[in-house]
């Protein structure tokens, strides 16, 4: 029995030990960088980056939302917010730093063989007014509608976009990330969605079984996205305190400048250009 | 129904209920397993992760995953012992503060993780000032075992009530009777609540990333931030396109895993069971 | 949450000889009570956690604006919960009921059925389920399961969607934990029964079962209180619209899906109106367990 015990207080033990590890350095600057969950994966690349070319830094990036990455940077457990959409008149308590821009696109079914749909269709069907692919040529069935969860940027200029208010929306399927949509989309072929165009891209190349289809009349590419011309766009901002340490300002600069552009553009996003 | 025909069906029901579950179960597996195996190589467990985790491999998030269930481990196995005895041995089954705590401690099997997570931020990362540490997430994780674990201990202890009661009659001071005949008697059962709790640490994502965190770089110490297996999953599942092939191979990883501590429980706790049985 | 109803009966409360305390049995004692204090404090610090964060809406909008039967527009104002509450009940009732019987039959099997290495492999692999992050669940659900329910029913995302995976989910928890209580009981009890001429299934139903009902209902419980809490995995299934569950086939929204949901891009009272989900969901659960106590000595087994 004892020799039980031994056994596992060792085992325990360990574990802990294994944790605690070594050394801690303090000379370190460690910058703590936390929010959005859209731009989160981008950092994480682009901090690996920094930390690759200025040994001594840490970059750590959490996610977990906009609003958390304001409420870090408001309580001080982060230095730099992650956000995904322009600060509201009553954030300018923080400074936000531009460093690219998402579109957001329809997305239907490969099978659907719909090429576009008109803004006002789109209003019909977002509002319950059509309910069958029947209403709109050569697709039959039941239209089920996925839409995104309230506070979501992207919702938030979709509406703007239709000119809607959110309790004007029927929706069947209520999702959080773009991958989400993806999913269902790809799992119904009587679906719509709407997603984010770097994503919607990425899995067009990818076989993913979705098709992009444009809101408005410019054509739903990245590029498009970064030379203005297509209407449906949010930006992607790093919001501090005004003046921040020296560390992440550098930091800042960094990752707003020309040398992450290809990371940008790894992650369907189109930089942006200043 | 004729009576004769009774015991077979009923085993038959026995038996296809299992059946049920095993193959539901295996379809889930299989799921994972032949969408991840292919990926799965020496590399990928000893590689850090590139491209937000599409490109690499998941050392570092092994190391991480390792440490904040330890860590989480290590402090709710006091804890859901310490109160199992206390709700068998310091207060009456039915007295206020045994139904407070019980009360308790249901209320918190049913907190749903998120709010675990916000909860241990503030508490650990904010009040405590651990920061997005290890430490802040595996004692979130503690709290999140603490309920299935003490109630499975509390279960187990009361069931040797002879044992106690023997040692009672012989005179033994309470701290002897708990400490070499109720826990040694109720390890089986204690053991499984921890297995269960193991499980639940493992497969936590929504509470570490409030806590723990999302950070990739190999920990130092506990007070770094790490990320963990289940939160790599989902991260590369929901938030990263073309994340899905390194998801199913992370969850081929952890399923392997999960499956060898177990069978390792399993191993110590089987000398034990048959005594009893 | 358990039961004290064992087979034996309960004897008088043993009281401690009250000699002089030894150093060793006072801090014995000490750390006992600390013990308890902590189960006790641990909750009310995710209270106090949950009543801070609900404070803004609560005085803002005030209590009656959750319990009226409003819709959910957090950001416009509105903050029905009801609809919400009757989904999670509906949800987590539907898995209990198929996941209770269910992990009961396979505690059996493991204990009186299966020999020693089956049974052991058998508890090996229902352990390593209950592993499975939330997420595989969820993406299994999504991706198998929500496609050929829509194909049937469209739109697929729906409470049986999230019954299916919800009590699969479960079900390793409900079946490990009855495991362990069937374990506890003396190998007498069955042996005997057996031995008086009891069939297997006879023993069991009447004899094992009912002595074990205590620690079956606490398992039951506890896969109760793991589905109204699941988040990830419902969310990605039942298709989050907020609507009173009236159709196995409709999408609705349960109250940890909500907060998993609008929780990262909330704001203001928006985000406090998410704790308020959570508050909510701990009153249903603090008022299910008293609920369950009032119900005749709470003990009811589950089959």
């Amino acid at each position: 029995m004892s020799a039980r015990k031994t056994v596992i207080a060792a085992f325990s033990l360990a574990l802990t030990f294994a944790g605690l590890g070594v050394s801690h350095t303090q000379e370190e600057v460690r910058i703590v960088v936390t929010g959005s969950s859209t731009i989160a994966p981008l950092m994480m690349d682009i901090a690996q980056r920094y930390e690759a070319a200025h040994p001594g830094v840490q970059v750590d990036v959490q996610t977990g939302g906009s609003s958390r990455g304001l409420s870090d940077v408001r309580r001080k457990l982060a230095d730099i917010g992650m956000v995904s959409r322009a600060l509201g008149a009553d954030e300018n308590d923080v400074a936000a730093t531009r460093i690219a821009w998402d579109g957001v696109a329809l997305i239907v079914h490969a099978q659907n063989p719909l090429e576009r749909l008109s803004d006002d269709q789109v209003r019909a069907i977002y509002t319950g007014q059509a309910t069958r692919w029947e209403a709109f040529g050569s697709w039959d069935g039941p239209i089920t509608v996925v839409s995104k969860a309230e506070g979501r940027s992207t919702l938030g200029i979709f509406l703007d976009y239709l000119d809607l208010d959110i309790r004007d929306i029927r929706a069947h399927t209520i999702i959080g990330d773009n991958e989400q949509a993806v999913k269902v989309v790809a799992g119904n072929p009587r679906a719509v969605g709407y997603i984010s165009i770097g994503a919607a891209e990425y899995h067009a190349s990818a076989m993913t079984p979705i098709r992009a289809i444009a809101l408005g009349a410019v054509a739903p590419t990245s590029a498009n996205v970064a030379n203005g011309s297509y209407p449906v766009r949010r930006e992607l901002n790093l919001v501090t305190y005004p003046d921040p340490a020296a560390p992440v300002e550098a930091f800042l600069r960094f990752a707003s400048g020309q040398q992450v552009h290809d990371l940008i553009s790894d992650h369907y996003f189109s930089p942006a250009s200043d | 129904m004729h009576r004769n025909l009774r015991p077979f069906v009923n085993d038959l029901v026995v038996r296809a209920a299992v059946a049920a579950v095993v193959l539901v179960l295996a379809a889930i597996v299989m799921h994972v397993v032949t969408r991840g195996a292919a990926l799965v190589s020496w590399d990928f467990l000893t590689t850090a992760p590139r491209a937000a985790g599409r490109a690499g491999g998941i050392a570092p998030v092994l190391v991480s995953t390792a440490a904040v269930t330890g860590v989480a481990l290590a402090a709710a196995l006091p804890l859901a012992v310490g109160a199992a005895v206390f709700l068998v041995e310091a207060v009456g089954p039915h007295t206020v503060a045994a139904r407070l705590t019980r009360g308790c401690l249901g209320v918190l099997a049913a907190v749903p993780s998120i709010v675990f997570g916000l909860a241990g931020n503030m508490i650990f990362c904010d009040w405590l000032g651990f920061g997005f540490s290890i430490l802040a997430g595996g004692l979130t994780l503690a709290l999140m075992i603490l309920p299935i674990a003490a109630c499975v201990a509390e279960t187990t202890l009361r069931m040797h009530g002879e044992d106690r009661r023997a040692g009672y009659a012989l005179g033994l001071p309470q701290r002897r009777i708990v400490w070499s005949i109720m826990l040694p008697a109720a390890a089986p059962g204690i053991f499984a609540g921890l297995g269960l709790g193991f499980g639940r640490a493992v497969a936590e994502s929504a509470a570490l990333i409030f806590t723990s965190g999302y950070v990739v770089r190999m920990p130092d110490s506990v007070f770094d931030s790490g990320r963990t297996l289940a939160v790599h999953i989902l991260d590369l599942a929901m938030n990263v396109p073309g994340g899905d092939g390194n998801a199913f191979a992370t969850a081929t990883v952890l399923l392997a895993s999960v499956a060898a501590v177990v069978a390792l429980f399993t191993a110590l706790d089987g000398k034990q069971g048959r005594d009893f049985v | 949450m358990t039961s004290s109803q064992t087979i034996i009966s309960r004897p008088p409360r043993i009281r401690l000889f009250r000699g002089p305390l030894a150093l060793k049995d006072a801090v014995f004692v000490v750390v006992l009570w600390a013990s308890g204090v902590l189960a006790i404090g641990a909750m009310a610090g995710v209270l106090i956690v949950l009543a801070i964060g609900s404070a803004p809406a609560l005085t803002e909008a005030g209590l009656g604006a959750f319990v009226a039967d409003g819709d959910w527009y957090p950001t416009a104002g509105e903050y029905g919960l009801v609809a919400m509450v009757a989904a999670t009940l509906a949800v987590s009732a539907g898995a209990l009921a198929v996941a209770g019987p269910l992990g009961i039959l396979c505690a059996v099997y493991i204990r009186y059925y299966a020999g020693d290495v089956a049974g052991a492999a058998f508890r090996v692999v229902l352990m390593t389920l209950a592993a499975i992050p939330s997420v595989v669940y969820g993406l299994w659900g999504m991706t198998v399961l929500v496609p050929h329910i829509a194909a049937w029913q469209p739109p697929g995302t729906s409470l049986l969607a999230g019954v299916i995976v919800l009590s699969i989910m479960v079900l390793p928890t409900v079946a490990v934990l009855a495991e362990a209580g069937l374990r506890q009981l003396p190998a007498s009890l069955y042996l005997g029964s057996l031995a008086l001429g009891c069939a297997r299934h006879a023993a069991i139903k009447r004899i094992v079962l009912s002595s074990a009902k205590g620690a079956v209902a606490a398992a039951c419980m506890l896969g109760l209180a793991r589905a109204l809490g699941e988040t990830m995995a419902v969310l990605m299934v039942v298709g989050n619209a907020v609507a009173m569950p009236d159709s196995p086939f409709a999408s609705v929204r349960t109250l940890p899906a909500n907060i998993a949901l609008e929780m990262a891009y909330a704001i203001d009272v928006h985000r406090s109106a998410l704790f308020v989900s959570g508050l909510f969901l701990m009153a249903m659960v603090g008022l299910l367990l008293v609920l369950r106590r009032c119900w005749g000595g709470a003990d009811a087994p589950q089959s």
